[in-house]
């Protein structure tokens, strides 16, 4: 079995975000494999370990990821492929099209992501890659077992739990609690180190320049404004509580 | 220049969503004189129309595709991008539900179009549409255009307001061609109980850590009940097991902006308040003067959350009595 993880790098969870000429400022910041990607890795190294696959790492993005890319290999997968993109312009739609002619055709029996990136918030390349390549989605899996070629999964809707089947090949998206992401061992990382990262540019890449040419455009980005610092209340506790409920209903009007 | 836009409605649990308005009332403002349609997949939708049309749209578009019965992604991309071509719309919007979020991307790149994905707000400037969407996990903003093609956005359910303006709204079946990509939905085991539905909930009782038990949400949901609100909960509740995960609000899980948020024995962790730091009043009890939680809190107690809770419930129980 051919697998694909589609990966992206980005700012720790934790990191502060600042800006810098009206642009997220990434300087100094701390990179990681987006959360959610990284419970693609965890799957795809369970299914090789259990049933026997060859497992492809792809990111786009700058040299910097390459980090990235060494950190999943270093979890097991074998080998990566990196587009190297340097620029900010490209949206969602110029993305997937660099993905969908960088993997098209090459047989690959399942694809795995993460169900959004926790930079951008929009959850749409994954997606957009399987409608592209005219193959079935499975979004936000928490379990994924297959059976030759059959695949059951269960997916979160809002709370909710979906059984869906679907044959190979077929495009899924993983959601918190699908697995527990592996931490790499030493011996991984050593390995990680002779595995081979496939680097072509984006601009090498054969789709045509309809298919390069961004559909949207960010105009500015900005931090919210500060919030004004609450009321912490204070006296008798049924004093609070009344004056609380005074407070929501006449002052904020909430209810 | 006016411009046709099409809503993409959605109901749940056998009710029209609260966001289908939002994206309906957005629709009037930003048609500027064009036609405003809807559309509503699954069986049975007809019977929805008269409710679709206090929200001022001029067509409802429904199909009785038996693909279209059962909700998947596929079968609902192919109908929509036909559709689109049909009504030849020049915006489209639909929520960011867990719906719109598996088709509003296929449907984008089935036709080669832009889609802004999560918005909080729509506004005009110069004649262009521009979107706000959080990014970071609503540490940071960002506007976005469309510099080619239609215009596509999901938007953030309770972020929008939902203006009434009744039309005669023409009832319209079409029949799309739709290719079968063989992915059966064997299952769905509803979790969620039963009423109001956390995305869009206008009040959320949400419980942390400090709750300490499962019974420990009791009081929690009593008051949610009283104040017809939803419970919530914060991971380190999920983790230790008190509640199920699809109760979770953060940054995984569920994103909410409810009107009143009360957090009960979260400590707020950056996590936690990216689920719901955009929420319009937020109130902390916590024993913990130092939690995190309420440099975010607009009102804050601090004090024991199984002493705190059930006297807000008596207090408000009384004041919405006398109202």
């Amino acid at each position: 079995m051919k697998i694909l993880v589609l990966l992206k790098q980005t700012f720790d969870t934790e990191e502060k975000i600042s800006l810098q000429n009206g642009k997220i400022n990434e300087q100094g910041v701390e990179f990681i494999i987006n959360p959610y990607d990284e419970y693609a890795v965890e799957e795809a190294m369970k299914l090789k370990e259990e049933l026997g696959a060859e497992v492809t790492i792809l990111t786009v993005g700058p040299s910097r990821t390459e980090s990235a890319l060494r950190t999943a290999l270093a979890m097991g997968a074998d080998k990566a492929l990196m587009i190297e993109y340097n620029g900010s312009e490209a949206d969602e739609y110029v993305i997937s099209n660099l993905i969908a002619a960088a993997i098209r055709n090459q047989g690959f029996d399942l694809i795995l992501g993460g169900y959004m990136a926790v930079d951008s918030g929009a959850g749409q390349i994954a997606i957009r890659v399987a409608e592209i390549l005219g193959i079935p989605q499975i979004a936000a899996i928490t379990k994924l077992s297959i059976v030759g070629r059959n695949a059951t999964a269960e997916r979160d809707v809002e709370g909710d739990l979906e059984t869906i089947e679907v044959e190979l090949p077929f495009l899924a998206t993983a959601q918190q609690g699908l697995n527990e992401p592996r931490y790499p061992s030493l011996p991984g990382i050593m390995k990680a180190k002779k595995k081979p990262i496939e680097k072509v540019l984006a601009d090498e890449l054969e789709i045509s320049n309809e298919e390069r040419s961004v559909r949207t455009e960010i105009l500015d980005q900005y931090l919210p404004p500060k919030k004004q610092a609450g009321q912490i209340l204070t006296g008798e506790m049924d004093h609070q509580v009344s004056e609380l409920v005074q407070l929501l209903r006449t002052k904020a009007k909430v209810i | 220049m006016s411009k046709n836009v099409l809503v993409v409605a959605e109901t749940k649990n056998g009710k029209l969503r609260n966001v289908s308005f939002e994206a309906l009332t957005i629709a009037q403002s930003v048609a500027d004189g064009g036609e405003v349609a809807a559309v509503l997949f699954g069986s049975g939708a007809a019977a929805y129309l008269e409710e679709i049309s206090r929200y001022g749209a001029a067509r409802l578009y429904v199909s009785d595709h038996e693909a279209l019965s059962t909700y998947t992604a596929e079968a609902y991309t192919q109908a929509l991008a036909s559709l689109i071509q049909e009504v030849q719309a020049d915006i489209i919007l639909m929520g960011n539900t867990a719906i719109g979020k598996e088709v509003a991307p296929r449907v984008a790149a089935r036709m080669g179009m832009g889609l802004i994905s999560d918005c909080t707000s729509v506004e005009t400037n110069e004649g262009n549409l521009v979107f706000t969407r959080p990014i970071y996990a609503g540490k940071a903003f960002e506007k976005k255009t469309f510099c080619k093609g239609k215009e596509f956005a999901t938007l953030r359910p309770n972020n929008f307001e939902k203006v009434i303006k009744p039309a005669q709204t023409e009832l319209v079946s079409f029949q799309p061609e739709i290719q079968d990509l063989r992915k059966i939905v064997k299952e769905i085991v509803k979790k969620t109980a039963g009423g109001v539905d956390l995305s869009e909930a206008k009040i959320i009782v949400s419980g942390g850590r400090g709750v300490k038990s499962a019974e420990g949400f009791q009081p929690l949901r009593e008051l949610a009940e009283v104040l017809g609100g939803a419970v919530g909960a914060s991971r380190g509740a999920c983790d230790a097991e008190y509640c199920d995960y699809s109760l979770q609000i953060g940054q995984t899980g569920k994103v909410v902006t409810p009107d009143l948020y009360i957090a009960c024995g979260i400590s707020g962790a950056i996590q936690h308040l990216a689920g719901m730091s955009s929420s319009k009043i937020i109130v902390a009890i916590n024993k913990d003067p130092e939690a995190p939680i309420f440099q975010v809190a607009d009102y804050g107690i601090v004090g024991d959350l199984f002493e705190v809770v059930p006297m807000l419930t008596k207090e408000f129980k009384k004041a919405l009595v006398t109202s």
